[in-house]
């Protein structure tokens, strides 16, 4: 998928700094053509513009390089006397302009064809959270939040790095092949861009508005991405995966999350136990709270608090699920009770309670949640 | 020679100061102008077009399918859905949806939902003649209302855009003192 | 040109005061000069400092120094000091330097006023940093400061930031009408504005851009400031905003600021090349006109910035063209430099040696620049490594290239004193190998997917990054050369004459070197 290139660029001391966890790194040069018609296209402006970039700097510093190598004082060259020639002077001013001409009838064509979003067989509504991204399949009426699994262990050297590092989700975004697939993108708090490089997809996700975008993947993958503007603290820790599947994968995977969905919905009025509530509770920690309370519950005070200990998850149980499900204005802390759905809102207050010596013994279910969001 | 230099500079210093200034107030400027410049080009952003639309003919040989999304913004709690979340429509005519809010908060909450239509091109054609986005919506603790949106297609969308969507972004302005809607 | 009479002498009793008294009450050109030279290598390395701490976690993957949010500062911190710290404040004291001796003034037209564009600058950095240690800690969001992020999510030092900012407009708006008042006002009899060296063309007409642009900026932060603290909705959709105007509005500035930033640069090199060619500036006049149309046009393509945001296709194909257009007059430059240094008789001391290196390394940006105009590719492009490596190559082997060449093109003319040739050149080659093993494999991650502004990077991009690390700290390490280069020729060095280099040429090379404290009381002739 990805093109190896090496432009001749040899950097001895490299050779040196082979370390432990580059040895799966790959020295990539360029771009990469991608997985549809337009990331080959922009791919080829991309060749172009470089290519007749190259050729007129070979020109141009050549003609630099023969003076620093045979017009110099001290091999006896004495300095000639022109100073203007209008002739030349337009020529060089007028075959760039032309070059340009040339270079832009392609670029506008392609940029017209990133524009046209109609016709899609396919809708997806992608909103850009800090720091994670929702994926809401408007046909279907299923939605999920994709948040990055790499775990804070190997972000701060404690375990092994995967050779995905930082760009595994636990729910990638999952489309059909060979079919027009429009994007509804935007954020629910601050500027965000979803980008997947092989797809040459890149939208600013921006809070109030809507942008659009469409791809057409012709090859089934996996094709990983990241978010692409500063959003606050975990920007980087964001990621975007899309797994491109055939048609017939497609529709069993919806299948599949439909009945999940009404799976979920059954299981929120069984009988939890409350080893069931916090073995689903440390799953949903893990990957919605622990970027900022740490895996170990003692935060990054002052504004990210500890939750071992601390009042919220060992006092009154009625102030920390309001905490939980609605935020806490004017702070980091969100609202959950639109990300995550009742059994995992009971699970990871269940398991706040009662993780790291927290020991409350006690336990909320998802029908207590269901009952506060509906009272 | 002091006298001399004053009298030398003092013009134009003092007209590189009014440019200064000048600028200051175009920096401003750009706020209002920022609409008209979208209004005199017709190049819009996202914002819905004006509420009238130029001729209510009906266009039977078309058909134009609008599709409503909504999310919340930050942490505005409210459920807040379309009861219909897409429908075919002939431009030029007249169409009545609803939209469900409810506050499940233990206290009044005023909520403000901003539009935005995309594609940004089609915008221009898409007129609310009535939207609960005009204004802001108050409402109780628990209380649930539907709320209207009429709007019609313009019949001069290009032949091109056969979909268009709209989209409600809902803000807690419960704090906020100042507030402007946008329709 | 007739020879000047050198009538200093008359003026013995009125050289400089004594002591601080001498810094804090200067009116005079060269003084003022020399404090703005010494304040913005402070802030360079100040900000290089900050830059140490960036590549130092970006060695490896993984995070191991700092925490993502104190990065964020960081990177926000060094953008904010260069910028406006280190690169527009050292333009300035060079154009107070060189600008009246270049044009035969014996000051500048506002000396007074001159005092205090200075001193509102350690003022308004002195704020800046401060944020450091405020509660929430300093700036976050980038140099850029996109709303919401600057607003809602901003911390608490961010209107602190917000007034250091107005200062330090405030003091590059005084310091631009000072130019422009000098250099349309004060040429010695018979400098017609064709005449006139190029340093001073490229300084007036960054002047105006000045003018025209940091009110713009100062709106901005202004409207930032009102929806922090006085609840107006300017950037919030909320209140009817949009996040997206406050874009439009700052590249409206921060287009024509990159132009601020590298006009000077052109003028330097206009006036080292010919020097050490031995050979007049090929093409003065389509020279003039270019810097002219560069400046015009900037005003032109600022959404080439913002591509990706959701522009209309007719917003974002006009963009395109306008930013494609100024790729002419700006290689239209680089010919002519070219064509100076061909069949002239070259020297390579360490100013043309920073010369010519500009010409090859800026052009590099340039060619990148050119790439991100088309805007199908920026795609790809944008808010990732390719961008950081794109605008590094045209401002540190750009425009802090070409201010190091101005530095020992005139240091003998301000010390009297040679500087150490061989240190010079030692400097030169470091920095040279140092900026191209930082910045030119930030163009590799950059297309291989790397974004920008991240504190950790997947695992593919951890072998360019490590050599990016390391060419960083052998730049930074070699500016301490550069800096003892400069304190050593301060003190003493070979006597350099009036004229210094054989073939340098401008009113400024007929007085004595060190230049006495006043020059040109008595204007000269100009034929």
């Amino acid at each position: 998928m990805l093109s190896r290139r090496r432009l001749g660029t040899s950097v001895p001391l490299l050779c040196l700094l082979l370390h432990p966890t580059t040895v799966l790194a790959a020295w990539e040069v360029n771009m990469p053509r991608g997985v549809t018609d337009i990331s080959q296209n922009i791919y080829s402006l991309h060749m172009t513009i470089f290519w007749i970039c190259v050729v007129i700097a070979v020109i141009v510093f050549g003609v630099m390089l023969w003076s620093i190598l045979f017009h110099r004082k001290s091999q006896g060259a004495k300095p000639a006397n022109f100073h203007e020639h209008t002739t030349i002077e337009i020529i060089w001013t007028l075959i760039p302009f032309a070059i340009l001409i040339a270079m832009a009838i392609p670029a506008t064509a392609t940029l017209v064809d990133m524009y046209d979003t109609s016709d899609s067989e396919v809708d997806i509504k992608i909103t850009g959270y800090q720091w994670k991204w929702r994926y809401d399949y408007l046909n279907e009426e299923f939605g999920f939040l994709s948040n990055l699994t790499t775990s804070q262990d190997a972000i701060y050297n404690r375990l092994e790095k995967s050779p995905e590092y930082l760009l595994e989700v636990d729910e990638p975004m999952v489309v059909p092949i060979n079919k027009k697939i429009r994007f509804l993108i935007t954020a629910n708090d601050v500027i965000h861009s979803w980008w997947v490089p092989e797809l040459a997809v890149k939208k600013d996700a921006i809070p109030g508005f809507i942008n659009e975008a469409w791809t057409r993947i012709n090859e089934p993958g996996i094709y990983r991405g990241q978010c692409a503007e500063l959003c606050g603290k975990d920007h980087a820790f964001m990621p975007v995966v899309v797994k491109a599947v055939t048609e017939e994968e497609y529709e069993i995977w919806v299948a599949e999350r439909q009945q999940k969905a009404r799976e979920e919905y059954e299981l929120r009025s069984k009988e939890w136990t409350l080893e069931e509530l916090m073995a689903r509770g440390e799953q949903v920690y893990s990957a919605s709270c622990a970027s900022c309370h740490m895996p170990d519950g003692n935060g990054l005070p002052p504004a990210f608090p500890a939750l071992r200990g601390s009042a919220i998850a060992t006092g009154d149980m009625a102030k920390h699920i309001d905490v939980v499900l609605n935020g806490v204005p004017g702070t980091a802390m969100q609202a959950f009770r639109d990300q995550l759905g009742e059994i995992d809102l009971a699970a990871v207050i269940t398991y706040e309670r009662n993780a790291w010596g927290n020991e409350t013994g006690e336990m909320v279910t998802p029908l207590q949640i269901m009952e506060t969001t509906e009272q | 020679m002091k006298e001399e230099t004053q009298v030398r500079h003092g013009r134009l210093v003092k007209r590189l100061l009014l440019m200064t200034a000048a600028m200051f107030g175009f920096g401003f400027a750009l706020v209002p102008l920022y609409d008209v410049f979208c209004d005199i080009t017709g190049i819009n952003g996202k914002i819905p077009g004006p509420r009238q639309a130029s001729s209510q003919v009906l266009d039977e040989s078309r058909e134009v399918r609008v599709q409503f999304i909504t999310q919340n913004n930050e942490n505005m709690s409210w459920e807040f859905y379309p009861l219909v979340k897409e429908i075919k429509v002939h431009p030029g005519q007249s169409v009545k949806v609803e939209f469900l809010a409810r506050n499940p908060a233990a206290h009044a909450m005023t909520g403000q939902a901003v539009p935005s239509v995309a594609p940004s091109r089609g915008a221009d054609y898409f007129h609310k003649t009535e939207c609960f986005c005009f204004t802001q919506q108050v409402l109780e603790p628990g209380e649930e209302i539907r709320m209207p949106v009429i709007f019609v297609v313009d019949t001069a969308l290009p032949k091109d855009i056969r979909t268009l969507t709209l989209s409600y972004t809902l803000f807690d302005i419960s704090k906020a003192t100042t507030i402007k809607t946008k329709g | 040109m007739s020879a000047v009479v050198d009538d200093s002498h008359i003026h013995e009793h009125h050289g400089p005061a004594k002591g601080l008294g001498r810094w804090l009450f200067t009116t005079n050109h060269k003084d003022i000069g020399s404090m703005y030279l010494w304040f913005s290598f402070s802030m360079f390395l100040l900000g290089g400092t900050m830059a140490m701490v960036i590549r130092a976690e970006l060695f490896q993957p993984g995070l191991q120094l700092v925490d993502p949010n104190f990065f964020n500062q960081m990177t926000t911190m060094h953008g904010l000091i260069m910028i406006f710290g280190a690169v527009m404040p050292a333009f300035v004291g060079l154009a107070n330097w060189m600008l009246p001796m270049m044009i035969g003034a014996p000051d500048m037209a506002l000396p007074r006023m001159n005092n205090w564009s200075f001193w509102i600058l350690p003022f308004a950095f002195m704020l800046l940093l401060s944020t450091l240690f405020m509660e929430g800690g300093a700036p976050n969001f980038g140099w850029t400061s996109y709303a919401p992020l600057s607003t809602t999510y901003g911390p608490p030092s961010t209107i602190f930031f917000i007034l250091s900012v107005h200062m330090m407009g405030v003091s590059s708006i005084m310091g631009a009408i000072n130019v422009i008042a000098t250099v349309l006002n004060m040429r010695a009899p018979g400098m017609t504005l064709m005449k006139m060296p190029m340093f001073a063309w490229a300084w007036l007409i960054t002047a105006f851009l000045l003018i025209a642009v940091m009110p713009v900026l100062a709106g901005a932060i202004t409207m930032l400031l009102m929806d922090i603290r006085f609840g107006t909705s300017f950037f919030n959709a909320a209140g009817g905003g949009d996040p997206v105007m406050y874009q439009h509005i700052f590249w409206f500035f921060g287009h024509p600021e990159v132009y601020i930033m590298i006009l000077p640069a052109f003028g330097i090199v206009s006036h080292v090349i010919p020097t050490f060619a031995r050979k007049k500036l090929f093409g003065y006049t389509s020279m003039v006109y270019a810097i002219g149309s560069i400046a015009f046009l900037s005003f032109l393509v600022w959404a080439h910035h913002m591509f990706t945001v959701g522009m209309p296709l007719a917003g974002e194909l006009f963009f395109m063209y306008a930013t494609m257009l100024i790729a002419v007059p700006t290689g239209v430059k680089v010919f002519n430099w070219i064509t100076t240094m061909f069949r002239g008789a070259l020297t390579f001391e360490t100013p043309m040696l920073f010369a010519c290196a500009f010409v090859i390394l800026f052009s590099i940006g340039g060619f990148s620049g050119l790439m991100l105009a088309i805007a199908p590719a920026d795609f790809q492009y944008h808010d990732s490594y390719f961008v950081v490596a794109h605008f590094h190559y045209v401002l540190v082997p750009g425009a802090v290239f070409s201010i190091f060449a101005a530095v020992y093109y005139w240091l003998p003319k301000w010390t009297g004193h040679m500087y150490d040739e061989a240190l010079g050149k030692t400097h030169f080659w470091l920095s040279f190998i140092g900026v191209n093993l930082t910045f030119f494999p930030m163009h590799f991650v950059g297309l291989a997917g790397m974004p920008r502004r991240i504190p950790d990077y997947a695992l593919q991009f951890a072998d360019f990054n490590q050599v990016a690390s390391i060419g960083a700290f052998l730049f930074g390490a070699s500016q301490f050369l550069f800096l003892i280069l400069l304190i050593k020729c301060v003190r003493a060095g070979r006597r350099a004459s009036a004229q210094v280099w054989e073939g340098a040429e401008g009113l400024e090379w007929t007085v004595p070197s060190p230049a006495p404290y006043h020059t040109f009381t008595t204007p000269p002739k100009v034929v």
